[in-house]
């Protein structure tokens, strides 16, 4: 089938704003929008720019707008989008060129709730034990691949970059509720400051979005339950 | 362009798993470390890997490290260095336990112990019978261990440069003296002095057209130490994963057949019964992705086509749901397939280079047959060739050599750099790397020839040239095809003149280092007059140990390739007939 792509780019060595270019290609419906825009780019136009690498939904590199969203190309099908495609970068931070956008301010906020194992016990010789019920109270919030999706479509962290962001919440709650790690303390700080938690407006566009299904929104919830009950 | 100089003690480029867990151990040591990654570190392969890493735990039935030694120098076809094997798989359960105390959320028994399955290959008392063997986290155990060992990098204060591009390695004197880097955001060059780097780039699938392997894939690490005269190993053994989703060639992981998934042809018949009696769909990866090429060779592919079937559908909903969520959701999401009602499409898919830059058991690098080391120079996990996989790996054995032997490298490293000094940098380190970019910057423009398609035409010349099955009169097609290619690619240009963010710059630096590597796949290919583990040769079946039971080393000599060899390490188990 003929395929219709509308692209936002942006060349800050050339261009003063953005602006958007056509391109139009043969392609299978089954074809993923990622196949598309190499495609377009390996045999229309080489500037074309966007990070991409598993081309299977698991690397997180190519979290883009599709049609007014945010998906990851590689994990969106032609088939399900129709003849007419918009492409553009994500939304609420810099970008760079074209659809790559600045991540820098997304790795600080994910650094800053301490996303790593606290446990200064030392440890057995063999596995800390955690029951299969314990190990699922965190399961979903292990699923996060740090694409960027779910921040960059809140629109609390659109109006505020203050905001930690959804992401950033999700992380802390890959910690907060292992049974095994004791970082809680440490974390809880910046999850209650004026960015934490409690500038969630639960619109639910993080979970909508999230391309491995998380319930970011009841993730965001949950800890938002534990600082109330701690403080009580 | 910029130059920019650094100095660190060491530097490691690669952000998966091998060098992350060189990262966290060479700090500990005590080591000034930096890290650059062309992609931001959780991006990197090793997300990829579903089904588990391997360890003797015993958790749910007995087993030991003799056992898994075993079948890994069996799976190897005896290629393997039995003195490494032994090492890798006797640490296996305190590497396991370590990634469990750094927070790796493996799946649990009911006791709270660490979950195991079955993966092909492994078996319990010398071959009998499957054994429970891979610890795993559902089917993202690699996204996992990538995450804990990214966390645990933050946690000890690590410096990254992400998104910087290796070009070159900067080695005179057989003295490692650093490294060069391309900053993609700018377009800078980033000249890295330092006593020691590790190379931990992973692999080079992107050589082929149907692969489970990321686009990043394209050799970066070995095509710069090759270009410098350090050769490579083993390059002809290439493992192609008998379950890649048709048409995508996506992984689907053999932890659908460890749980009970069975393989049938399209008279519905498990064709692994014929192949291998003894452990059927949970031979070696070699074997079975021989046996579906057979198969579709004898016209029973589903509807004549060249798949099968992966049938997963005797697993129920709820094993699917809680065991195998991502494949699950592959197969949906990607070919409209339910693997709970339906069959799964599949055709091996081109996944692992067993072969890369030849490594002690310290993942210090050595040249030769005698054991000479570069100073300074490391490597580890799949661009690395310790050799623990010999002719084919066994599923979830790389999680295993990449943790390993990437906490070995940064260990070592940083004994290294507290008694080394700086070596002077050459004069002019970034000279060769600016050469490399002002040609595609500065070129004519008139676009004789683009990468895109000089790339589709290698990748497709490699898949039906240097694929499962190998002739002699196809492998020197092949060889003069590349030859071709690679004039073709003097000429080549690109349409991106930028210094922002310039992807078209990297992939044509990109397909410069997979050509070369290409290259020496399609020689050692041809070079090795037998058929062992993944490399078959049809007019030489027979693996003729007299021979060829030996490592091969290619080496870049005045533009053209020189091999050499040396022994197999071979300790506790002779070469027998592999039978399955």
């Amino acid at each position: 089938m003929k395929a219709h792509f509308k692209i936002k780019r942006f060349n800050p060595e050339k261009d003063r704003e953005p602006h958007w270019e056509e391109y139009e290609l043969e392609v299978e419906p089954t074809e993923r929008v990622l196949d598309a825009l190499q495609t377009i780019k390996w045999e229309q136009d080489g500037t074309l720019t966007l990070r991409r690498s598993c081309a299977h939904g698991i690397c997180g590199s190519d979290a883009m707008v599709i049609n007014g969203k945010n998906r990851l190309a590689c994990k969106t099908l032609i088939k399900d989008l129709g003849s007419h495609i918009t492409v553009e970068p994500l939304r609420g931070l810099p970008v760079i060129k074209d659809l790559i956008i600045d991540f820098t301010d997304f790795f600080a906020k994910y650094r800053s709730i301490k996303p790593y194992f606290i446990n200064d016990e030392p440890p057995p010789d063999v596995e800390r034990r955690q029951s299969p019920r314990q190990r699922a109270r965190f399961d979903d919030t292990t699923k996060c691949i740090l694409c960027g999706i779910c921040t960059t479509a809140c629109p609390v962290f659109w109006a505020d970059s203050r905001y930690l962001g959804p992401a950033a919440i999700v992380q802390a709650h890959r910690f907060l509720f292992d049974s095994r790690d004791q970082g809680a303390e440490e974390r809880l700080p910046v999850l209650s400051a004026h960015g934490g938690v409690w500038k969630c407006r639960t619109v639910f566009n993080c979970t909508d979005a999230c391309p491995q299904g998380i319930d970011v929104t009841g993730a965001i919830a949950e800890v938002k339950k534990l600082l109330l009950f701690r403080k009580l | 362009m910029e130059i920019h100089h650094h100095q660190y003690e060491a530097v490691i480029v690669g952000a998966g798993g091998a060098g992350l867990s060189a990262a966290v151990y060479a700090a500990r040591g005590g080591a000034n470390v930096a890290v650059i990654s062309k992609l931001y570190p959780p991006r990197s392969h090793t997300g990829a890997a579903q089904g588990g890493i391997n360890a003797a735990l015993g958790n749910l039935e007995e087993d030991h490290w003799e056992w898994h030694m075993f079948d890994t120098v069996k799976g190897s076809d005896y290629l393997g260095d039995q003195e490494a094997i032994e090492l890798m798989v006797r640490k296996a359960p305190e590497i396991v336990y370590q990634l469990e105390h750094l927070g790796l959320p493996f799946d649990r028994t009911p006791e709270g112990k660490i979950m195991q399955r079955p993966f092909g290959g492994h078996t319990r008392n010398y071959g009998e019978a499957p054994v429970k063997r891979s610890c795993h986290a559902a089917d993202r155990t690699g996204h996992m261990i990538l995450q804990t060992l990214y966390q645990n990098c933050i946690k000890e204060g690590i410096t990254f440069f992400d998104e910087f591009h290796v070009l070159d390695l900067l080695l005179e004197d057989g003295v490692c003296r650093g490294a060069v880097a391309y900053e993609i955001a700018t377009g800078d060059l980033h000249v890295f002095h330092s006593k020691a780097v590790l190379f931990a780039t992973g692999g080079c699938g992107r050589i082929f057209s149907f692969t489970s392997n990321a686009h990043a894939l394209t050799g970066d690490g070995l095509a710069s130490v090759y270009r410098r005269g350090v050769p490579l190993e083993d390059m002809e053994f290439f493992q192609f994963h008998p379950t890649g989703l048709y048409p995508l060639g996506i992984l689907i992981t053999e932890a659908v057949r460890g749980e009970g998934g069975v393989l049938r042809n399209d008279q519905g018949e498990r064709f692994m019964e014929r192949y291998a009696p003894t452990i059927k769909d949970l031979a070696p990866r070699d074997l079975v992705s021989r046996a579906i090429y057979l198969e579709v060779r004898e016209g029973r592919g589903i509807g004549g086509k060249d798949y099968v079937h992966l049938d997963a559908t005797q697993l129920g909903q709820a094993i699917i749901k809680a065991k195998l969520p991502e494949i699950a959701d592959f197969c949906r999401t990607y070919v409209g397939v339910d693997p709970v009602k339906q069959p799964i499409p599949v055709k091996p898919t081109v996944h692992y280079a067993m072969g890369g830059i030849p490594t002690d058991i310290d993942a210090q690098v050595i040249v030769d047959d005698q054991g000479t080391p570069v100073a300074g120079l490391y490597a580890a996990g799949e661009c690395a060739c310790v050799s623990v996989h010999g002719a084919n790996r066994l599923g979830c054995n790389s999680l295993l050599d990449i943790v390993v032997f990437g906490q070995r490298g940064g260990v070592r490293l940083a004994e290294y750099v507290k008694g080394a000094d700086f070596a002077p940098l050459p004069p002019e380190p970034e000279a060769w790397s600016v050469s490399q970019i002002e040609r595609f910057l500065k070129g004519p423009g008139d676009h004789q020839e683009k990468i895109g398609a000089l790339r589709a035409e290698m990748q497709e010349l490699m898949m039906r040239d240097v694929g499962v099955f190998r002739t002699e009169e196809p492998l020197r097609q092949a060889l003069a095809g590349l030859k071709a290619l690679k004039a073709r690619y003097q000429e080549a240009e690109i349409d991106d003149r930028g210094h922002r963010f310039n992807t078209d710059l990297l992939e044509a630096i990109e397909l410069g280092n997979l050509l070369e590597l290409a290259e020496v796949a399609a020689a050692g290919a041809l070079n090795r007059q037998e058929s062992r583990g993944a490399h078959y040769r049809e007019d030489f079946p027979q693996r003729d140990d007299a021979n060829w039971l030996k490592h091969t080393l290619a080496c870049k000599v005045a533009g053209q390739i020189e091999f050499s060899y040396k022994p197999v390490s071979i300790t506790k188990f002779q070469p027998k007939e592999r039978k399955y």
